[in-house]
């Protein structure tokens, strides 16, 4: 905005562009750590073998996933309270990248599996329940865009943030009770353990760094739309 | 022919919470309740008058029904070796998909005379109009229920007639009709509302459908309660989520209709 505008501008929050590049730079080591740890640290699985390493981008996709969500049910939680569009722009932003890690968690997984178990798809408990947040989650982008009255799809998306996020304990039992437990995994060396922190750790980075991103993104578009509102005001 | 609503009928709920505001708000109360309760019989016998005029959502959903039965004996070769396995989910899916086209139907007349508008200018509790619209949906999903399942039984040849499989049918649609009753005021309002409602309800009633089905198969096998109560639980479960949330939030979902 280096043009001198007359025109009082809607206060926008800014976030220094320097710290976020940091804040990227930051994640894109951790992640170059993370691979490094995950390709030459960590010891190859006795059964699974080499595909087993899948797990250190696999696992780390899940919780940033489940991260992004329960965003999503905060945010929506908020703007229904607070009725402030920047909770909204939270929401949104966290559910789109929710929806991408949940797209890459289903890929990986269906890899792994095709390398472990001999097949990308198993109606396994904890891939159903993957699977069903990601369609609700795409459900609520699709709902984002049905209409183009924003402020009433904000308000009907914050509702089923919430109506999805309360769903999650009930797939989680409804899944599990459907397909029987599944063994989990008798605890994991050191190395293993300390790659897949590091790993985590980069993710969550990442992710930080994508969701902060995508929030600047929506509040200047916000901006633009309101810039446009004005300057066809005055051309009335 | 078509007469209007009696308009004593509509306005009778809805007295008593505004002479109890100019009089001074004594707070939740037995008039209150009672008051309540009639705003809730006023709505929902507007929705039980039209659909008794034009026969609207009931028709619709009776016909597709029996056609998604139909549909799947053909679908499926239903020998007596598979019946057992694959009929509880043919049960459901008929009920699911009928039972949503009759949730979207619901709020088409709502949008198209802006019924609802009027609604919310009138004083009183706006919960009422969602309890009223809950209690309707129940009445036309039970409705539909009433005569696919007779049908299913015969089709199917399966004995679906038990206390305990309707028991869980009437479970199962408390549930669908809380969610449904929300998401089908959220859809109305949206391009594409025929498929928006199915996109956004479907993988909500994912537990609900398990839970359901489960039960169902159980109980038509004849297995014991205690095998199916697990199911019977989760049922609950959902219900009782789906009520208290879809109670809490409907406020926000009607606050601007129209």
């Amino acid at each position: 905005m280096s043009v001198a505008s007359p025109v009082a501008l809607p206060p926008v929050r800014r976030i220094r562009v320097r710290r976020l590049d940091m804040l990227g730079a930051a994640a894109l080591a951790l992640l170059a750590v993370a691979f490094c740890m995950a390709m030459f640290y960590a010891p190859t699985e006795l059964i699974q073998g080499e595909p087993q390493r899948i797990f250190y981008a696999h696992l780390p996709m899940v919780v940033v996933s489940y991260i992004s969500f329960a965003i999503v049910f905060v945010a929506s939680t908020l703007y229904l309270w607070k009725r402030d569009i920047k909770y909204d722009i939270v929401a949104r932003s966290a559910a789109e990248i929710g929806v991408l890690f949940t797209t890459l968690v289903i890929v990986s997984g269906g890899l792994w599996g095709q390398a472990t178990w001999g097949t990308f798809w198993q109606w396994e408990p904890r891939l159903t329940f993957t699977f069903i947040l990601w369609l609700i989650y795409v459900s609520y982008l699709m709902l984002r865009n049905a209409s183009d009255d924003q402020d009433r799809m904000a308000r009907y998306a914050a509702v089923l943030g919430i109506i999805g996020f309360a769903d999650v304990p009930l797939i989680f039992a409804s899944v599990y009770l459907w397909r029987g437990i599944h063994p989990e995994p008798a605890g994991m060396p050191q190395a293993m353990a300390v790659t897949l922190i590091v790993a985590i750790a980069a993710f969550v980075l990442l992710f930080a760094y994508l969701l902060i991103h995508r929030i600047r993104l929506d509040h200047a578009r916000e901006q633009l739309y309101e810039l446009r509102s004005i300057m066809e005001e005055r051309e009335a | 022919m078509r007469q209007p609503i009696r308009q004593a009928t509509l306005n009778k709920g809805f007295e008593a919470p505004a002479e109890a505001n100019s009089a001074g708000w004594t707070g939740y109360g037995w008039d209150w309740l009672r008051a309540y309760g009639r705003q809730i019989g006023a709505l929902f016998w507007k929705d039980l008058l039209i659909e008794l005029r034009t026969k609207d959502v009931l028709a619709s959903m009776l016909v597709f029904g029996l056609l998604t039965l139909t549909v799947f004996t053909f679908a499926f070769d239903l020998r007596a070796e598979s019946v057992l396995l694959v009929s509880p989910g043919v049960l459901w899916v008929a009920i699911l998909f009928a039972g949503t086209l009759g949730l979207g139907r619901s709020y088409s007349h709502e949008r198209e005379s802006g019924s609802l508008e009027g609604l919310l200018l009138c004083p009183g509790d706006r919960s009422a109009i969602f309890v009223a619209k809950l209690l309707t949906n129940l009445v036309f999903l039970g409705l539909l229920e009433i005569v696919l399942l007779p049908v299913f039984s015969a089709f199917f040849d399966v004995s679906a007639l038990k206390p305990g499989v309707i028991g869980i049918i009437l479970l199962g649609t408390v549930g669908f009709a809380a969610v449904g009753s929300i998401f089908g005021a959220m859809a109305v309002n949206t391009r594409a509302r025929e498929v928006m409602l199915p996109v956004l309800l479907l993988p909500i009633l994912i537990p609900l459908i398990i839970g359901a089905v489960k039960a169902t198969g159980l109980l038509m096998d004849g297995q014991p309660w205690s095998e199916v109560w697990t199911w019977v639980n989760l049922l609950i479960a959902f219900d009782v989520v789906y009520l208290v949330v879809s109670f809490i939030l409907y406020e926000f979902v009607i606050e601007d209709w129209g």
